[in-house]
């Protein structure tokens, strides 16, 4: 008998119109990585959520037995005493906060007068620090740290709560390859001082490397579970497990021809919007009709300001550049005025940037179009209802129907009403920022060919993304950005990860 | 309480009585936990005024106190109208006691002091609050203080300059004719023998276009695929409402008819009603309180929306002003004190969130309602001033406790 840290046992979760789960099973062994897979809205962070308490007991149906125990937390403090640590798809830091003040938040170091000491809570975060690998002063405030950095703060603070067994749901999702592969090193080492992890992922490859078995989730059920030691599991065997059937390809094929230039660029340069100092510097590229460019570069390379940027100057201070569509030079000084000219720009933030959560599908799909809907400045809400109705069909969006709140939807399903918000702007030029971030392998398709359709019919797609491999299989052309500068370009058939990766690495100096 | 589903296409054939059952009853209780948090502030208003009827002995519900409770809240009405429009956009509005206070005192200077007709007066007040909600939208659209500080400093500035309008003195009487758009009525329009025939027909119009606008909102919530209450059950709550509404009319119509203070209150309801469900300015009201940036990159203009919103607020203060000091028959440097607070109160209790992006016109005007019912009732029941602020605080309370409870319990975080 396999020596088993957890049990979970018919997890049944019902929401409002949406049962979550239906009978989920999971066994996790005293000391392992266990991966868990499944489509979006499989109901994985919902499962997570029941062990972890933050929907407490009585408000699911099933058991939980922790280290041979049954648990019915009634919060995550609970969870936390039993030594259960969770962290969300959504980091919970405090950005005003230092490193040490958010790793012992709510659980701070005092002194014999009941007051906070802060030599033995600085002395301690720094530990934590060294044995996360992170090598920053604990009194940094945490919003200064890139995400990939924040990521491990999270786990620093799991440590500080004498974790045992650690849920980390999507860790990688916003790290790029470097970041990601630190972090999975640190689950490893975790695991060799006996720290049992859950592992959540999109990422089928980390989990390949990772895990020691892998759950897979398909509709609130639990479909298998693989033992990853076994030669014939594979990214394929899961894929087949968590969508149930082979998918054929990861990267739908294109014909591509490129027509004429759509949008050009030059020389775009914008300042930081407090510093001084430029984040996008003499920035200058093209894209035709029924192609699709990639952006590549490191985080902090300046692809998401220079694209929001060229949106109606959403980001930063213009210094100087010009915008041609057609070849005609335009000026769009707004959003609006950037929306008008037929360009979208989907973030890579849906819930901080993309979506307002609180309200329904339908009106956030009809966000960036309500001119277009409207007449006489009221809005046509059949029209808008049949834009949303069509959206969710096309778009495979899975909600009760187009008036259920976007919170409450899956990720994934997040993601795809931000596209649909962009889609019904009928863009010519569709700017997607890391369009795939944790979404399923089946979703990633259905992007990948939405993308294709979208060029087939003459537009024109930028893609940013940190996966280089998502880059190669679904651009024409690649340009490579670092440090605010395009340091060279290469069409898709002669890139590749190495030849990308100088390029995203090459500072300060200019390619011809 | 019976409940149909209604699924894609109409008549659909039921399928197994056991399936019907077992949506059937988790319906139930989806259509109730979503009723009670929708309607939860309505049921509140009937449960109040109801408890009042029994505490005096049905005197609340008398045709001269109904008509007395319109005329009195009118403006608070009027103010919440604007003030949860602000909230809804995420801010607040601290000063619109003050704004009262100053754009009334300016018209009792035209008027009173000036012997201007009264219509100059109504035009100078509106004037003044145009200007000072253009003075408030500048600083917070534009030059991004917030709102909460803006508006302290517009109450104690606003506040300052009644005083220097006034000349530190109350300003009084007005012109009749001025005094009739607080205290003035339609009557006898239409003849009626003891009751005015008028006044129960706007209202039976108003009724029937009540059902009407229902009878078309359940018909979009089918065509989405959303749960309704069954049919007679929706004629049913159609029918509370128009006898309640009926009765209101009576006992109006049977005391001095149609206050004109209604009217204007009416119509203001269903415009900004209107405005806020359906025009493109609403939907960009509640998306910059939903999520800021996210409008913003969705091409809302943002900096020009925050400055309508309060140039409307402005605007809507001068007309609660205007009717003020209608009313109070002239202009005092104390005017409007704390009607900020009733204002924010009816909002908050109507559904209104702290966070913004969620409240509703509607909601304002039964949290407004719900706060001039007590006032009233409590006053006819001779109780303490003291007494009266203590409950009305912990109504206030308890009606955003309620409010944040049925959202957990709805399962929404
Ligand atoms: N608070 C909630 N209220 C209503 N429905 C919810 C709520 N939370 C989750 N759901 C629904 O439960 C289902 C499972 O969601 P969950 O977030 O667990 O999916 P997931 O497997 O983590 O997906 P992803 O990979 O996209 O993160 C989805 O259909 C979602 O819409
Ligand atoms: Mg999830």
């Amino acid at each position: 008998m396999a020596d088993h840290i957890l049990e979970m046992q018919s997890i049944t979760k019902t929401f409002p119109g949406v049962k979550a789960l239906s009978g989920v099973s999971l066994a996790v062994e005293r000391g392992e990585v266990h991966a868990i897979c499944g489509e979006n809205g499989a109901g994985k962070s919902t499962l997570m959520k029941v062990l972890s308490g933050v929907y407490p007991a009585g408000s699911y149906g099933g058991d939980i037995l922790f280290k041979g125990q049954t648990c019915s937390f009634s919060g995550i403090r609970d969870s936390e005493h039993a030594g259960i640590v969770i962290i969300h798809q959504e980091l919970a830091l405090v950005p005003h906060l230092s490193i040490a003040e958010n790793i012992f938040l709510g659980n701070e170091r005092r002194g014999a007068s009941g007051l906070i000491d802060w030599h033995k809570t600085n002395a301690e975060a720094a530990e934590l620090l060294a044995s996360v690998g992170l090598r920053e002063e604990p009194t940094t405030p945490v919003g200064q740290l890139g995400v990939g950095k924040q990521q491990l703060v999270e786990i620093a603070k799991a440590l500080s709560k004498e974790v045992q067994l650690l849920i980390l749901d999507e860790p990688t999702a916003a790290l790029n390859d470097n970041d990601s592969a630190h972090l999975l090193d640190l689950v490893r080492a975790l695991r060799d001082r006996g720290i049992t992890s859950i592992i959540i992922s999109h990422k089928l490859n980390e989990i390949e490397a990772i895990a020691d078995h892998t759950t897979v989730i398909r509709d609130g059920k639990t479909v298998e579970t693989l033992d990853m030691t076994d030669p014939d599991v594979n990214v394929d065997r899961i894929i087949r497990g968590m969508v149930g059937r082979d998918l054929e390809a990861f990267y739908p094929d294109r014909d591509s021809n490129p027509g004429e230039v759509v949008l050009r660029v030059e020389d775009w340069t914008v300042k930081h919007p407090t510093q001084d100092r430029l984040v996008v510097d003499g920035a200058s590229f093209e894209v035709r009709a029924g192609e699709v460019i990639g952006v590549a570069g490191l985080m902090g390379a300046g692809r998401t300001e220079l694209m929001m940027s060229l949106f109606g100057r959403s980001y930063g201070k213009f210094v100087s550049g010009k915008i041609f569509m057609h070849g005609k030079e335009i000026h769009t000084r707004s959003v609006a005025a950037a929306i008008e000219a037929r360009i979208a720009y989907a973030t890579e933030d849906r819930k901080a940037f993309g979506l307002n959560l609180i309200d329904d599908i339908a009106r956030n799909i009809s966000a960036a179009s309500l001119g277009k809907l409207a007449s006489w400045g009221f809005v046509n809400h059949h029209e808008e209802a049949r834009a949303a109705e069509f959206a969710m069909k096309s778009m495979n969006i899975k909600a009760p129907n187009v008036k259920s709140i976007v919170g409450k939807l899956s990720g994934g399903n997040q993601q795809k009403v931000v596209l649909s918000k962009w889609l019904l702007t009928d863009p010519e030029v569709l700017i997607l920022d890391e369009p795939t971030r944790g979404i399923d392998v089946g979703a990633k398709y259905e992007i990948y060919t939405l993308i294709n359709s979208f060029v087939d019919a003459g537009k024109a797609v930028v893609v940013i993304s940190s996966d280089l491999l998502e880059l190669l299989g679904t651009c024409d052309r690649i340009y490579a950005l670092s440090t605010g500068r395009i340091t060279g370009q290469l069409p898709a058939a002669e890139a590749s990860e190495e030849r990308l990766m100088t390029l995203m690495t090459k500072e300060k100096e200019l390619t011809a | 309480m019976t409940v149909t589903a209604p699924r894609g296409s109409q008549k659909k054939d039921t399928p197994s009585a056991a399936a019907v059952v077992h949506t059937g009853t988790s319906e139930i209780r989806e259509l109730f936990t979503r009723n009670l948090r929708t309607s939860g502030i309505y049921i509140a208003l009937v449960a109040i005024v109801a408890l009042f009827a029994g505490l005096t002995g049905g005197a609340s519900l008398g045709p001269g106190n109904i008509t007395n409770i319109v005329l009195q809240y009118s403006y608070i009405l009027i103010l919440a109208i604007g003030m949860v429009i602000v909230i809804i956009a995420g801010h607040i509005d601290l000063s619109v006691g003050s704004v009262v206070a100053l754009t009334g005192a300016v018209s009792a200077v035209v008027v009173i002091q000036y012997g201007q007709p009264w219509w100059v007066g109504v035009l100078a007040a509106l004037a003044t609050g145009l200007a000072i909600g253009a003075w408030h939208g500048y600083w917070v659209a534009y030059v991004g203080i917030p709102a909460f500080i803006v508006t302290l400093a517009g109450m104690l500035l606003f506040r300052g300059l009644t005083l220097v309008v006034l000349n530190n003195v109350s300003l009084s009487p007005f012109p009749a004719d001025y005094g009739q758009i607080a205290s003035g009525f339609l009557n006898g329009l239409l003849g009626g023998q003891g009751y005015d025939l008028f006044t129960l027909l706007i209202f039976a119009i108003a009724v029937i276009g009540y059902a009407f606008n229902q009878y078309r909102t359940r018909k979009t919530l089918i065509s989405y695929n959303q749960l309704v209450p069954s049919f007679p059950l929706f004629i049913a709550k159609i029918l509370v409402v128009a006898i309640a509404v009926m009765v209101f009319a009576w006992q109006l119509a049977i005391a001095r008819g149609m206050p004109l203070v209604l009217i204007m209150l009416a119509i203001l309801i269903m415009v900004y009603s209107v405005i806020m469900q359906r025009s493109v300015f609403g939907r960009q009201v509640y998306a910059i309180g939903g999520n800021v940036v996210a409008a913003a990159l969705s091409g809302v203009k943002v900096r020009t929306v925050n400055f309508w919103i309060f140039v409307n607020m402005g605007l809507l203060s001068a007309v609660a002003g205007i009717v003020f000091s209608s009313r109070s028959n002239g202009a005092q440097p104390g005017a409007g004190n704390m009607f900020e607070l009733d204002a924010i109160a009816a909002a908050f209790i109507g559904g209104a969130a702290v966070t913004g992006g969620v409240g509703k016109v509607v909601g304002a005007m039964a949290g407004g309602l719900i706060m001039a019912v007590m006032s009233n009732g409590m006053q006819l029941m001779g109780i303490d001033q003291s007494v009266q602020s203590v409950v009305k605080g912990l109504v206030l309370m308890l009606a955003v406790a309620f409010d944040i409870y049925n959202k957990r319990r709805a399962g929404s975080r």
